[in-house]
């Protein structure tokens, strides 16, 4: 046993809470400079950490634009709803969230497939909509029981609305929830901050290509918000900008005396106004109801009208492209008198055939129409005249020409993703088909170019661009939807297309020279039946564009399939000096054009140049000539 | 006359009654009570009145505790602890669990946390040891000392209750040290004590694990483990030189800090007094630590030094644990800032500190004649 001095033991002791303190201080001072480097060093940055918790920017969403047609008719417009959303991220089990909403709530079979859908399609922890268009009685019943659904909730939000319904819907378009593909084109815009709150996008027509004039500038709330989110006050508001209103160059009466004019018949009616390239009327039959797709369309309507054999999604006006026909006659024509070719009074002798290789070229009439000027071979179509005129032409001369026409190439019009159709050439040919044998192009091909098939296929909106360059003679405008854009903000109203694009290289008597044929189709040809009795003189040319070969036999509509029967064409244009309008029809399988397409051409100019309103759909006539296409 | 006589009885009644009271340590823990009083007031001012309830029983506890004798206090060490012990045991057997922990024993008519009672009782037995080998200590005189601590640490770590655990480890290990553990066997320890630290890693539960994970890398886990440290280091950061202001702090009143009065409620105070609010904090705490080890410096027996040199760092404990994990350096463990966290438990044991730490004081001269 060590022998202890309690003096030493005190002094050690002493010692050691010397350490102790020492030890405190050590600590101490290591927390004090902790507190330093928070607190100055890096205080700025936990200032801004800080207020990065506490405010939040809540978006508020611009009203888009309305859409109006050119006398102040409303054709797109906004109303305010309560719809009943769930977050997904937020329910466990969606099924029995669904099931006890249905307790409460209406909710058919259809809300769910429709929010089904949206659960496919949408992006992570957003809301959807299980239910829209909550009345107050249903609001009311919500919030009594909204305890038992977490992540369920109601809110007030902007509905688009078309009140026109399907009437105009492959003009307007529409718009449905934002998707990936769209994130990547407000990418593409710079616009990713004021999309933030934003949950509809234009997916076609108008309200897709004016996407951006229409949306608006979203504003902003600063709020303060705790922990949970919940916001405590307000700190700072910037107001929206609604969205700048489209009006239309589009007469929607004239429209829909146009889509009626087609009753239940498949096609495509483009009427342009030839002094300004603005759209009168944009018809593709069928048509669909773009409100479906608001609230974001359910299962069994989007199946229907994506798998109907009518196609009815399709804008047949754009993106249908279909061999012209006797419709490219004048054009041809046109082409002979400018390239010096043919003159207006050179006449041919018509054996009813023209020989070529070693083919034979059928005229429709037998026996053909004896001896035929120019005015003739427009008036009574004749086939042979053109047989010839292409060939001596040549098909490198006849795609120059028509090129400058527009057809061929896409018109330009305000709304995406129309089609090019095919303006045959040799070069076309070449890029066309890849085996070499395939790449030529042969002489015989050029002959039935001429009477407007073979490789032709024009949009009926290229076909009614040219007819109103036609019209217009030679002065090229763009054609276009929308007259002008209002900006809400300012009112300033920025015109769409104030100028034209081009003028053409063409002699005024030879205008003269076609108007005055395609005026002769009206009176004494292919189109006087549907125009008899017109009080104003209308330019015309029918066309039948062949959809099924039957090889020398003679055709009978009767006698094949609907599908099968050919496509009736028309263009027209009125009153035939000073043109006010300018269009093509197309009627899908509706047989030869005086016998389907006139009719409708008879019916929207006596509503745009008269205002008479017809009391049913344009009959169609089958009594009418047949002309002499095969 | 009467009415001269009533004074003077009153006088002398107020005399007895604040004798055995300490001025310096009063005035030491006055202030930090009143610091604590506006703290609550801002982090959450509902609980303020409980808070003030707490803080007249853990003075009344503190006043009867400075009136007592050491001597007295030695006679309470054995049965203290042992009582402990047995009610460690019990929690161990028949306790209530409570957000996955078994630390609470059910005594029909109140729950207590005997873990909470050995952070003083342990000190109590470990000085009461000593003292009664004072005059023959051997090397394994200090290896009974440290069985007799490791055992109430063991059982509480399985409860487990971290930072209790490391409280009475750290309470146990003052006295042990003040005794005389020769530095050879300190540094010793601490060699052993790196080198078996992956073994201890493994014997940690999940969430321990994660806690000390959290430390170093908080933003792995945002929305998770790491948002309490996260946003006690932004509300501290924020603060700045002088602070937001009194209930002014937007991470305290908009309740981005977890646990705003209890664990975290220096985040709180630091958002809203900044650097100029911590220093004066940290004064107070050395302060106290300073009046308690020169007490400990002055005591008249070895069980009295050993006593008040390890009460004296308990409260170190608390407040560099507490601080410096609400700072982001040390581990979130369950700590309270002493005098200041809402609690009426610990506000107890640290005021029966405050009373031992007086009591020790008050007597050196009695026993020393």
């Amino acid at each position: 046993m060590e022998f202890k001095n309690p003096q030493e033991e005190l002094e050690r002791f002493r010692s050691r809470l010397a350490v102790a303190g020492g030890f405190v201080l050590f600590c101490f001072t290591l927390l004090f400079v902790r507190f330093v480097w928070l607190q100055i060093v890096q205080h700025d940055y936990y200032q801004t950490r800080a207020e990065d918790n506490r405010i939040s920017l809540v978006p508020i969403v611009p009203n888009r634009g309305l859409i109006l047609d050119r006398n102040g008719v409303v054709l797109a417009r906004n109303y305010s709803a309560y719809t009943l959303e769930i977050t997904p991220s937020k329910t466990r089990d969606l099924d029995q969230v669904i099931d006890g909403l249905a307790g409460i709530i209406d909710i058919q079979a259809k809300d769910r497939k429709r929010f089904k859908k949206l659960l496919e399609e949408s992006r992570n922890f957003e809301s959807l909509p299980i239910r829209t268009r909550l009345t107050d009685v249903e609001v009311a019943k919500f919030i009594a029981h909204r305890y038992r659904f977490p992540g369920v909730d109601i809110k007030a939000r902007l509905f688009r609305q078309y009140p026109g319904g399907a009437f105009a819907s492959h003009m307007l378009g529409y718009i449905g929830r934002v998707t990936d593909r769209d994130l990547e084109k407000i990418e593409e815009q710079d616009q990713e901050a004021n999309y933030r709150g934003t949950e509809h996008f234009g997916k076609t027509g108008l309200e897709q290509h004016y996407e951006f004039k229409l949306h608006g500038e979203t504003g902003f709330e600063q709020v303060e918000v705790d922990a949970g989110g919940r916001a405590v006050r307000t700190l700072a508001r910037s107001a929206p900008v609604a969205g700048s209103n489209l009006t239309l160059t589009v007469d929607i009466e004239l429209q829909r005396i146009a889509e009626q004019a087609f009753g239940d018949r498949k096609g495509a009616l483009v009427a342009i106004e030839p002094s300004t390239g603005g759209i009168l009327a944009l018809v593709a039959m069928p048509n669909y109801d773009p409100n479906l797709f608001v609230d974001g369309i359910d299962t069994q309507n989007w199946k229907e009208l994506n798998e109907s054999p009518d196609k009815p999604m399709v804008n047949r006006a754009l993106n249908g492209a279909y061999p012209p026909g006797s419709t490219f006659k004048p054009f041809m024509a046109l082409g002979a008198l400018t390239l010096g070719k043919r003159r207006a009074e050179q006449a041919i002798s018509d054996p009813g055939f023209f020989n070529f290789g070693g083919h034979t070229f059928r005229d429709d009439k037998k026996g053909g129409h004896g001896s035929v000027d120019m005015y003739k071979s427009i008036v009574q179509s004749c086939d042979t005249y053109y047989y010839m005129l292409a060939n001596d032409m040549g098909i490198d001369n006849i795609s120059a020409f028509m090129a400058q026409l527009g057809l061929g190439s896409r018109t330009g019009i305000d709304i995406d993703g129309e089609s090019e159709g095919v303006l045959p050439s040799q070069e076309w040919k070449r890029k066309r088909f890849k085996k070499p044998e395939q790449q030529k192009w042969y002489a015989g091909e050029t002959i039935s170019i001429g009477i407007g098939q073979g490789y032709n296929a024009y949009t009926p909106i290229q076909l009614a661009h040219a007819t109103a360059i036609l019209a217009n003679k030679g002065v090229v405008f763009r054609p276009h939807l929308v007259k002008f854009v209002t900006d809400t903000k300012s009112g300033e109203r920025a015109l769409v297309e104030p100028k034209p694009t081009r003028t053409l290289a063409l002699k005024p008597e030879h205008i003269e020279v076609i108007k005055n044929a395609m005026v002769g189709v009206n009176k004494e040809g292919t189109g006087a039946r549907a125009f008899a009795g017109a009080e104003y003189v209308a330019a015309g040319k029918t066309g039948t564009a062949q959809v099924f070969s039957l090889k020398g036999a003679e055709y009978k509509a009767g006698g094949v399939k609907k599908e099968l029967r050919d496509h009736a064409l028309f263009i027209a244009f009125a009153p035939a000096d000073e043109p006010k309008i300018a269009l093509a029809i197309l009627v899908e399988n509706g047989g030869f054009g005086a016998q389907a397409a006139a009719p409708i051409a008879r019916q929207v100019l006596d509503y745009y140049l008269l205002g008479k309103k017809p009391n049913a759909p344009a009959p169609a006539d089958e009594a009418a000539v047949e002309e002499d296409d095969q | 006359m009467n009415r001269g006589i009533g004074l003077a009885v009153i006088r002398d009644l107020a005399q007895r009654l604040v004798a055995p009271i300490d001025p310096p340590l009063m005035l030491i823990a006055g202030l930090l009570l009143l610091l604590a009083v506006g703290v609550m007031g801002s982090a959450s001012p509902e609980r303020l009145t409980a808070q003030l309830a707490n803080v007249a029983v853990a003075l009344a506890v503190m006043r009867v505790i400075a009136q007592v004798p050491p001597q007295r206090l030695m006679h309470l060490a054995l049965p203290a602890y042992l009582l402990g012990l047995l009610l460690l045991v019990a929690v161990a057997l028949f306790g209530d669990v409570s957000k996955g922990a078994r630390r609470w024993l059910n005594l029909g008519f109140m729950r207590v946390q005997p873990s909470e009672l050995m952070k003083i009782a342990v000190p109590l037995l470990l000085a009461w040891f000593f003292q009664k080998r004072e005059a023959m200590l051997r090397l394994r005189d200090y290896g009974v000392a440290a069985a007799l601590l490791l055992l109430p640490v063991a059982l509480i770590a399985r409860q487990p209750d971290l930072g209790t655990a490391i409280l009475v480890l750290a309470a146990g290990f003052y006295v042990i040290f003040f005794a005389g553990l020769s530095w050879k066997i300190i540094g010793g320890m601490v060699v052993a004590g790196l080198a078996a630290a992956p073994l201890a890693w493994n014997l940690l539960h999940d969430y321990q694990r994660n806690r000390i994970i959290t430390l170093f890398d908080p933003e792995k886990d945002p929305l998770g483990k790491g948002f309490h440290i996260i946003q006690s280091t932004i509300a501290i950061g924020s603060g700045g030189f002088f602070g937001k202001g009194w209930r002014a702090g937007t991470q305290a009143q908009l309740e981005f800090i977890p646990e705003r009065h209890t664990d975290f409620i220096f985040a709180v105070f630091s958002e809203e007094f900044g650097l100029f609010g911590n220093l004066l904090l940290l004064a107070l705490y050395a302060l106290l630590i300073g009046r308690g080890l020169m007490i400990a410096a002055n005591a008249a027996t070895l069980f009295s030094r050993l006593l008040a040199g390890a009460v004296t760092l308990i409260f170190f404990t608390y407040a560099f644990v507490n601080m410096g994990m609400v700072s982001g350096i040390l581990p979130v463990v369950g700590v309270p800032l002493p005098f200041v966290s809402y609690g009426g438990t610990a506000l107890v044991t640290l005021f029966l500190g405050i009373g031992i730490l007086m009591s020790i004081h008050g007597h050196r001269m009695l026993v020393q004649k």
